[in-house]
């Protein structure tokens, strides 16, 4: 493997572990807020882009435009799903409700099948796609692959800027540490859940909106990125946020390494397998320490 | 009394189920007194859907033809088209499901290789003839064990055989193949590796990518390190679209040959400018302009080319193309099946008339069926075609 090429795999890897880390971001929150796994936060990031390619191309509108407007009513969608599919079954237990959002993520790709039917589509380049070629390296990278970590590294900014100087922030956390604690000093926890619903659709939706011209939208798009980005969040414990983008960008790097690698495990007939893996071992390593946490609470 | 309402109303609810139940079996020889029942297998939405849909379509408007003209015998065609979802699992369900609810005397499709695989089980212990719209070659060989299994596609060895011979004709020698985890992909594979040799051919670089898979910069970055003088890609089209895309990209200027898995305009769409200077080969439906009237296929060619796009956006693909002479062919065999047969008796009676079909002139090739070759496609149904400016044309 020659330099230019880790370079090449590093630059993929960056691109493809931004938008693992942006999916896993959207479990995280909804996680540790709620206790709940989302498994329909594929879906927030399918909505996003679909939403932005029926609107740049048919309806014409700006790229800036369209963007708000998909981000926007990803969060409707968020907010209804919490108010509509999960709320109203607040006294199931936590497993009843996870299920619940699977129910829930057949439901969105169903309709998004009748909407947009099961073709793959593109909406346009937000810079063009000419690829930009690095200085010193014989590698290069697309505009748009500049926008998904560009995307990621102000999202995660913001977030991370958000819960620790904002009330509502300050309140997020703290019903992730302890929602008792949280609701004897006022913190109404059905309030901080559509939060956190909301919050996990708007990051879902604007990311599917910027990866969208990159990847190739369709309406079960949600399915595998709702995977990688679950074990993004499972490397980053389901709590930290910033543990989840780095667990992100560390799939995406160890996925396009191992191709180049070619040898032995690591070729590119693993490149899916890898996410599994490294999913496996999360689960073996933190499967202990989960149980002990729980016993202690 | 609550009670009583409450068994009452289950025992309604028990009535009604089993009454609908009943209804919907069938009774028991495959034709009501007034149609001839078929099935079909199509994936029309998950990964092979650009595949599946115009295949349904086909099936839809070649049905309507039929039974606007008399139907067969006298009687009217009915196609039950179930979608598997691309999944190998629903197909099988589903092809249980036509075979016993809905007892039909031959089913066509499926759409994909591994489905097509998946279900030769089925259709061989329960005796009813299948034929497939899929490129493997395993799905017919070896022929002993495919007694009731034909397929109308080219196989991926045909295919495959053609490919290297334009290759070695251009002094290429050393080549890097790029291949689908999906069962069309591994069969492409086995016979890119194994036939290389045979056409002078070295694979300097070996990659393969899953179905869905987004991004084959990564692949591509390998390959492009190699000195590989073309790429050979094998994986339907929304994959394969991607890699011309992402060729283009890293700036990868070598020749781009691909399966007959791209052979409809969603190829050509999805990768735009990068579809340009893409050859493959396929059947002729997709540079019908380019066939001479005396070819014995123009007749053919053109009609379905008409007829379809008169009624379905998208342009013709040689995916429908497949579904016409599947379903044609087992026109044929219902055409000289004898009155008063059983059900079982009469999927065995298709199967004799499919195996004895002689000089059908379909879209994909002309096709003579035997007991050793149940594709039965003749040699010239294949035409290498290159993509210039968005649009087919043919290489010759």
């Amino acid at each position: 493997m020659s330099i230019d090429q880790f370079v090449q795999y590093l630059i993929v890897g960056l691109t493809d572990g931004s938008i693992y880390a942006l999916v896993g971001l959207g479990f995280t929150i909804i996680y540790a807020v709620t206790r709940i796994i989302n498994f329909a936060q594929g879906e927030f990031v399918m909505i996003g882009g679909m939403l932005s390619y029926t609107l740049a191309t048919s309806a014409g509108l700006s790229i800036p435009l369209s963007f708000l407007v998909s981000v926007l009513s990803a969060a409707a969608v968020g907010a209804m799903m919490y108010l509509f599919a999960i709320r109203t079954a607040r006294r199931a237990s936590v497993i009843s409700l996870i299920i619940i959002t699977i129910g829930f993520s057949i439901f969105v790709r169903g309709v998004a099948a009748e909407i947009w039917g099961v073709s793959n589509v593109r909406p346009p380049f937000f810079s063009g796609k000419a690829p930009v070629s690095l200085p010193f390296v014989d590698a290069v990278i697309t505009p748009q692959a500049i926008w998904i970590i560009g995307t990621a590294v102000v999202v995660t900014l913001l977030l991370h800027l958000f819960l620790k100087y904002t009330m509502v922030g300050k309140a997020l956390k703290a019903c992730a540490v302890n929602p008792k604690a949280a609701g004897l000093v006022g913190i109404n926890a059905r309030t901080m859940a559509l939060i956190a619903f909301v919050l996990a659709a708007v990051i879902g939706g604007t990311s599917g909106v910027v990866m969208a011209p990159h990847i190739l939208a369709s309406y079960d798009m949600g399915v595998m990125l709702g995977l990688k980005g679950f074990v993004a969040a499972s490397i980053g414990g389901f709590k930290n946020p910033i543990a989840t983008v780095a667990g992100g960008l560390l799939l995406g790097v160890v996925e396009n390494v191992a191709v180049g690698i070619n040898w032995g495990p690591f070729t590119s007939s693993y490149k899916h397998v890898i996410a599994l893996m490294v999913l496996l071992l999360i689960l073996l390593i933190k499967s202990g320490r989960l149980a002990s946490e729980e016993r202690a609470a | 009394m609550q009670k009583y309402l409450k068994r009452a109303a289950t025992l309604i609810l028990a009535v009604a189920v089993l009454a609908v139940g009943s209804a919907s079996c069938g009774d028991g020889d495959g034709a009501t007194a007034e149609s001839y029942k078929v099935g079909a297998l199509l994936s029309t939405t998950g990964g092979a859907s650009n595949l599946g849909v115009p295949e349904a379509n086909t099936v839809e408007m070649m049905v309507e033809q039929i039974n606007a003209a008399g139907g067969i015998n006298g009687r009217l065609l009915e196609v039950i088209v179930y979608n598997d979802e691309t999944d190998a699992a629903k197909c099988a369900n589903l092809a249980n499901r036509l075979i016993e609810q809905d007892e039909v005397l031959a089913i066509i499709g499926p759409t994909t290789s591994g489905n097509s695989l998946a279900i030769i089980e089925t259709v061989t212990s329960a005796q009813i003839p299948l034929v497939s719209c899929a490129a493997s070659a395993d799905i017919i060989e070896p022929v002993e064990e495919r007694y009731w299994v034909f397929k109308t596609p080219q196989t991926d060895r045909q295919v495959v055989a053609e490919i290297y011979t334009y290759l070695q004709s251009e002094g290429i020698t050393k080549i890097a193949i790029m291949t689908a985890t999906s069962s069309f992909g591994t069969g492409g594979k086995k016979y890119l590796e194994s036939e290389a040799g045979d056409f002078g051919l070295t694979i300097v670089a070996n990659q393969v990518f899953d179905e869905g898979a987004t991004s084959m910069i990564s692949q591509l970055t390998v390959i492009k390190g190699t000195d590989a003088e073309a790429v050979v890609c094998w994986a339907i089209d929304p994959e394969s679209a991607v890699v011309a895309m992402d060729m283009q990209t890293l700036q990868i200027d070598l020749p781009l040959l691909c399966s007959h898995g791209i052979a409809n305009m969603d190829f050509i769409a999805a990768a735009g400018d990068a579809a340009n200077g893409v050859i493959f080969p396929a059947g002729k439906l997709p540079v019908v302009s380019y066939v001479p009237q005396t070819d014995p296929q123009w007749e053919v060619l053109t009609t379905y080319k008409a007829d379809y796009e008169s009624r379905y956006t998208g342009g013709v693909s040689t995916f429908g193309g497949h579904a016409y002479d599947a379903l044609s062919m087992v026109v044929i065999a219902l055409e000289d099946l004898e009155e008063g047969l059983s059900l079982a008796e009469s999927r065995a009676a298709i199967r004799d008339n499919l195996e004895s079909i002689s000089g059908f002139v379909g879209t994909g090739g002309i096709f003579t069926m035997s007991p050793t070759d149940h594709l039965g496609m003749q040699p010239g149904s294949l035409a290498l075609i290159e993509i210039v400016d968005g649009e087919w044309t043919w290489k010759q």
